[in-house]
């Protein structure tokens, strides 16, 4: 209780997703950060905002945890990559924070997203949310880049209404884009697919690294052998994050990278229609 | 020959109520009977509706060159005749197309002189737009006949008169008309001049036997000037060709008569606002009878609704640019209230509520008249989708709870200005502005000195000692500051409504009220975000005082964080509802002119800049001279998790300590509301849904984008229609001052990117 008033004086304060945050746990001990991994008795998260329409359906409460094992050329939250910049947040106080919206947010047919960062970096934190959230009733959505799914149960599964499942490239290049392997993604998606759990892709579209045709219709393919994607979004690559890369010190390749046009959108949202998904 | 007079007007009764069903309403001045009787729900969507004519596209063309005309003179034209319901000869602005008629001088745009609310405001409004005032007017004025601001600062202590030169009192109504009465201008149409003029009399026969105690004479001399302004009215009206003086007979007379009405009270009164009521519905009754009949069709309903909201968006006041630093944007809140649910469970939206609503399409986005939708999550699907898809196209419409003001009123409410609402023709308020809460503050940190210009305007009470602020200790100090201003605030309001209703009486706006109404006194506060941040900035970080050399605080500095309202934290949440609650009890405590019942706001328009500027540092950072947030909003960017969370601490305000509005503005990016144009309108129809089935008071909903307004900035040329909603009210961007202009822009704009 102590520690959650202590931590309350500092809330998740963050003036938007697009704000630097920094060494937030950064008092908190290694064998306490490795237990509250195991347990999900505590989170660590960047921040959370109410209000959010693009992050699944409806009006969302979304919360992005901290920590990532992959590290995209364009992520935009790099601050997320490292767990210890994330605020630790114990399980219960993230419910309470939750409940506060539950009546708002089945009004206004929304939920909680949990989006990160990589929120399967912390499965037992995020599950047990899920679980609680599902308790109040309040649809449940995960975005994730799947890597980690067989941390999840099919029981588990069962928890999530919706992945927003992000596949970021064809197989070829993923490597190099995000710094792992396709396989454990694909292999997430296809249960997801066996299990009936719904889906809507993502596909950023970052002019010179993952607009080729030839690559969009690659990850179109994938994404059609799966029988449960209700929607794909193909988001347009932006530098609201540059800042972030700069005041990390982190390399950033994507400099004088411009978003992509609307016609380029247009046109790889048309690649998704040509294998029969909805895509906007 | 007497019963062959009554015969006659009975036809004419007939004729004009034919078909309608009876009711209660033909026996007393009962409108609300007459539309619950009467009018047909509509349940669809807005697939009916006619687009602008020919006819109207030339009217509203020809009104542009002149707006261009008038934004570069600052007004196009004034007559310096002072006005009255008569005054001025018939004014056109194409005689022979227009469908409905009547401007408030002779021509349009054209502002008149009002000099009874304050001969000064009228000499300077003369002086900055180059006009030599007219030594007639100037003689009269001066010599002949006093005005409500003289009577005013005849009867102002020392102390009002230094509250409001330090501006912990603002915006008071004492030197113009105060407004936010709102004559129920239907009762022309229903029941013609002739029966409210015989009503009025015995209203005034019910007096014969009260003892003449001030109150009695008061009320029969004002029933007198009831029945001579009504008088005057179907003279006004006859000048033009129409008999006002009996009922309406077709939905073109119903809306000619009930703008007669109207057009009568802003000939008279240059009110602070000058708000319409809650009239489409009710005018739907008429249409209905005359589309069933074949007598017009769909194109024709709206040509006439069209026509009517041209007149209401070209009345004109001759303010001073002072006034409009205050108010920005030259508005006269003519203010329309729409839709809502009737006590039965029907809802009151009819086609006209959707007629109403498609001028901003057929004559393009505005503020006036300011259309402002009753709402509630069970208002039918149709409706609720076509008013949020206008509200994300144009910006041009605010949304209030109907839930709590039915629950408060009944269902035959309206707003007065932008949230101030009120039972039409059985209620009037006495308007009150606001008093600076932040400022407030500081003279109880300071012992009743200014903070700025260091001099003693509130009682000398001790002043904060040490190097830190104490919560308790500041409570303390700051409740018996409130105590003192809300005595002083009452006594000011006292004192103007009195020489207002002596100097300046809305003779007609009264004479369309029942005999006797229900009056309430309107206060306000400034700066609830910056007291409530302010106050948990003491109570949960530590905050030092820094002293000028004669010992005044004059800035601080904050060690730690701490809880911001606007985040749907109780912690601090709590505080605000405190501060809105206890200022309210401080008012109750002093008695009021004509026993008003006294009512508060949270309410700022764009005000907020000019409170802002008069206030010195703050204990929650803010620095000296920055904005307040409008009206209830939590400050610009400390909101920082989003609308949902930011609506739910506002909505924690609670309405019966804040009955005269609580108001939200919340600025929005197209693309924060969804990443396709269906998704947007289902996700706003329900925040709102959300936000008012929860105790949500008001939504004013700019949707918009930063880059959009920044080019408006430099170009106002491209942007002449581009309107915001501030607090309360729609306006022209381009009509705001660069102050308020980066002051919009600097607010939180909520949505964005997805992650």
């Amino acid at each position: 209780m102590s520690q959650a008033g202590a931590l309350g004086q500092t809330p998740l304060e963050a003036k938007s997703p697009f704000e630097l945050r920094v060494n937030l746990g950064g008092g908190v001990p290694e064998s306490a950060l490795k237990k509250a991994l195991g347990t999900g008795e505590f989170g660590f998260l960047h921040s959370f905002t109410t209000g959010s329409t693009v992050d699944g359906p409806g009006v969302r409460l979304v919360a992005w945890t901290a920590g990532c094992n992959w590290r995209c050329l364009y992520c935009h939250n790099p601050d997320t990559w490292n767990m210890i910049n994330g605020m630790p947040v114990p399980l219960d106080q993230a419910i309470a924070e939750l409940s506060k919206y539950r009546h708002g947010l089945k009004i206004m047919n929304g939920g909680l997203t949990l989006s990160g960062g990589e929120p399967l970096m912390q499965d037992r934190f995020a599950v047990r949310l899920f679980s609680a959230a599902k308790a109040m009733g309040v649809h449940t959505a995960i975005e994730t880049n799947g890597y980690l799914g067989d941390r999840l149960s099919d029981k588990e599964i069962e928890q999530i209404d919706l992945v927003l499942l992000g596949l970021k490239t064809a197989p070829a290049r993923h490597l190099h884009l995000t710094g792992k392997e396709m396989g454990p993604t694909m292999e997430f998606a296809r249960r997801l697919s066996r299990l009936g759990r719904k889906i809507w892709v993502r596909f950023v579209l970052v002019p010179g690294l993952t607009d080729d045709p030839k690559n969009i219709e690659q990850v179109a393919g994938l994404a059609a052998e799966l029988d449960t994607v209700e929607r794909v979004e193909v988001l347009p690559f932006h530098q609201l994050g540059k800042y972030k890369w700069k005041e990390l010190a982190i390399n950033y390749s994507l400099e004088d990278v411009q978003p992509p046009s609307n016609e380029m959108l247009e046109s790889a949202c048309e690649q998704f229609r040509a294998v029969g998904l909805q895509a906007y | 020959m007497a019963s062959t007079v009554r015969d006659v007007e009975r036809r004419e009764v007939v004729t004009a109520w034919k078909g309608f069903n009876g009711g209660l309403w033909q026996r007393d001045i009962n409108v609300r009977d007459f539309i619950q009787q009467n009018y047909e729900p509509y349940e669809g969507d807005d697939s009916f509706l006619a687009p602008a004519t020919e006819r109207t596209g030339r009217i509203w063309e020809h009104l542009n060159e002149l707006f261009m005309e008038e934004r570069k003179k600052g007004v196009l034209d004034i007559s310096q005749i002072p006005t009255s319901i008569t005054a001025h000869e018939p004014g056109y602005i194409d005689r022979d197309n227009e469908i409905i008629v009547g401007l408030q001088t002779e021509a349009p745009l054209k502002r008149a002189i009002m000099p009874n609310g304050g001969f000064r405001m009228v000499l300077n409004a003369l002086k900055t737009y180059g006009y030599e005032a007219d030594p007639h007017v100037v003689e009269t004025f001066t010599k002949y006949r006093k005005t409500h601001n003289e009577g005013v600062f005849d009867a102002y202590t020392a102390d009002i008169r230094r509250c409001r030169s330090s501006h912990i009192l603002t915006g008071l109504p004492d030197a113009y008309g105060r407004g936010r009465i709102i004559g129920d201008y239907r009762r022309v149409a229903l029941y013609g001049v002739d029966r409210l003029i015989e009503h009025k009399g015995q209203e005034k026969l019910g007096l014969e036997a009260t003892p003449s105690t001030d109150e009695s004479i008061r009320d029969r001399e004002e029933l007198s000037e009831q029945i001579r302004a009504l008088k005057e009215l179907v003279q006004m009206a006859a000048s033009y060709g129409f008999d006002v003086s009996k009922p309406a007979t077709t939905a073109q007379e119903a809306v000619q008569w009930l703008y007669f009405a109207y057009l009568g009270a802003v000939k008279e009164q240059n009110g602070a606002a000058m708000s319409l009521g809650r009239t489409s519905t009710f005018l739907d009754v008429y249409f209905q009878r005359d589309l069933k009949a074949g007598v017009i069709t769909e194109e024709q309903a709206q040509e006439i609704i069209d026509d009517f909201v041209i007149k209401l968006r070209i009345v004109r006041f001759l303010r001073t640019p002072e006034y409009d630093e205050l108010f920005a944007g030259d508005p006269t809140w003519v203010t329309e209230s729409i839709g809502g649910m009737g006590d039965d469970g029907r809802p009151l939206v009819t086609k006209n509520s959707f007629r109403f609503l498609r001028t901003l399409y057929n004559l393009g986005p505005a503020p006036e008249p300011n259309l402002t939708i009753w709402y509630s999550p069970r208002l039918p699907d149709g409706f609720r989708n076509f008013a949020t898809k206008v509200a994300i196209d144009t910006s041009s419409i605010q949304f209030e709870s109907d839930e709590i003001m039915r629950r408060a009123l009944g269902d035959d409410g309206a707003i007065a200005c932008c949230v101030s609402p009120m039972l039409v023709g059985k209620q009037m308020q006495f308007f009150g502005a606001r008093a600076n809460l932040a400022k407030c503050l500081l003279y109880a940190i300071n012992g009743g000195r200014d903070e700025i210009t260091g001099e003693q305007v509130g009682p000398k009470n001790a002043s904060v000692d040490g190097e830190y602020l104490d919560f308790d200790d500041v409570r303390t100090k700051y409740e018996a500051m409130m105590e003192w201003l809300a005595g002083v605030y009452v006594n000011a309001m006292n004192v103007i409504h009195y020489m207002h209703d002596k100097y300046a009486y809305e003779r007609l706006e009264m004479a369309l009220h029942d005999y006797p109404l229900l009056r309430t006194m309107a206060f306000g506060i400034a700066g609830l975000s910056v007291v409530a941040d302010s106050l948990s900035a003491i109570r949960y970080a530590k905050v030092r005082v820094i002293r000028d050399q004669t010992g005044l605080v004059t800035d601080y500095q904050i060690e730690g964080d701490f809880p911001k309202f606007g985040n749907n934290d109780n912690r601090v949440d709590q505080l605000a509802t405190w501060l809105v609650s206890t200022f309210m009890d401080k008012l109750r405590k002093h008695p009021t002119y004509r026993n008003a019942l006294h009512t508060q706001s949270v309410l700022t328009i764009t005000s907020n800049v000019v409170y802002g500027k008069s206030t010195g540092n703050t204990p929650d950072g803010r620095r000296r001279g920055e904005p307040f947030a409008p009206g209830a909003n939590p400050m610009h960017g400390r909101d920082s998790h989003g609308i949902h969370a930011s609506a739910a601490s506002v909505a924690k305000i609670p309405f019966r300590d804040a009955a005269d509005g609580i108001s939200l503005t919340t600025s929005l990016v197209p693309e924060g509301l969804g990443r396709i144009g269906e998704d947007r309108i289902i996700n706003l129809r329900n925040i709102l849904d959300a936000f008012f089935s929860s105790t949500g008071f008001h939504m004013n909903v700019n949707v918009l984008n930063r880059e959009m307004l920044i080019d408006a900035m430099e170009h106002p040329e491209k942007y002449p229609h581009l309107t915001i909603r501030v607090s309360g009210y729609a306006v022209n961007f381009v009509r705001l001052t660069r102050e308020q202009q980066m002051d919009v822009i600097s607010r939180t704009f909520h949505g964005g990117q997805s992650s």
